[in-house]
């Protein structure tokens, strides 16, 4: 009935020639780039970890001792950084390279903290801490507790 | 002062893209904070089976600075403290071993938190 009044469509794209105009304008996958990425944002923070661990090292700290306190530096610049606004970016770039090593979890503690200090001291900052590390603690703790049980019950 | 910079690299760049994957691949269930938690409980129990160890020679802070290496040391921590007090090590030997990062996250988190203002 209506069929006669219709337009004319203005574009002559036949419904094969619009399946490859889409793949066309469609954004390429982005895992490989994602994972290329995360791997030198990853390897470089894991390598200037590693730098402290020589340094720490070199002042007569056993291996052990050297690679925590290298731990506790790198959580130190992992806060720092955020706080000053620079992790972020890094974050943008590197994806997982960030997240995973200390650094993030450093950043996972300071960004909601930061954000919610207008919520006050206590409930603010001090709540917002722990919105990632917190979970982290709890699964680590009680996997480390379960982990200690077991080797308990087989020796 | 560069010894081991290049197994570092390596070892903690392979760990951050199966991070990565892991985000990529479940997009949109795996948040970073799911990451963080599947590296710290993955890291424990590959400590505790005897993995992770080795990968902790090979790559110094490569396997020491992600947060599976955390987990690692939880475990391990766990382990050594049930051989000396038995029991009672299960629960004091993994937080006593990660003591030092644990009280570092939460001091200089929260200095800095005080300290900056968030930007934007």
């Amino acid at each position: 009935m209506a069929d006669q009044t219709l337009k004319k469509p203005l574009l002559s794209v036949t419904a094969e020639k619009y399946q490859t105009l889409i793949k066309q304008y469609t954004p390429k996958p982005t895992i490989i780039k994602n994972v290329v990425r995360a791997f030198i944002v990853g390897g470089i923070i894991c390598s200037i970890g590693q730098i402290f661990i020589n340094l720490f090292s070199s002042f007569g700290l056993a291996r052990v001792e050297a690679s925590t306190a290298a731990t506790a530096t790198m959580i130190f610049l992992g806060a720092l950084l955020t706080g000053l606004g620079v992790y972020d970016e890094i974050g943008k770039f590197g994806g997982a390279g960030s997240i995973v090593p200390v650094t993030g979890f450093a950043n996972s503690i300071v960004a909601p903290a930061m954000e919610f200090k207008r919520e006050g001291y206590v409930m603010g900052v001090g709540a917002k801490l722990f919105t990632v590390a917190g979970p982290v603690l709890v699964y680590g703790i009680a996997t480390s507790i379960v982990v200690g049980f077991v080797y308990f019950l087989l020796h | 002062m560069f010894e081991m910079i290049v197994p570092a690299f390596i070892v903690g760049g392979i760990i951050c893209m199966i991070g990565q994957l892991l985000m990529d691949l479940t997009k949109p269930t795996f948040t970073p904070a799911h990451v963080l938690v599947s590296f710290v409980s993955g890291g424990a129990i590959l400590g505790a089976l005897g993995i992770y160890e080795p990968l902790v020679k090979i790559g110094g802070a490569g396997a020491s600075i992600p947060l599976s290496g955390f987990g690692y040391s939880l475990a391990k921590g766990a382990m050594e403290a049930v051989e000396k007090r038995g029991i009672l090590g299960a629960f004091s030997g993994g937080v006593e071993a990660t003591a030092v990062g644990i009280a570092a996250a939460i001091f200089f988190g929260y200095l800095i938190s005080v300290a900056f203002k968030p930007k934007g």
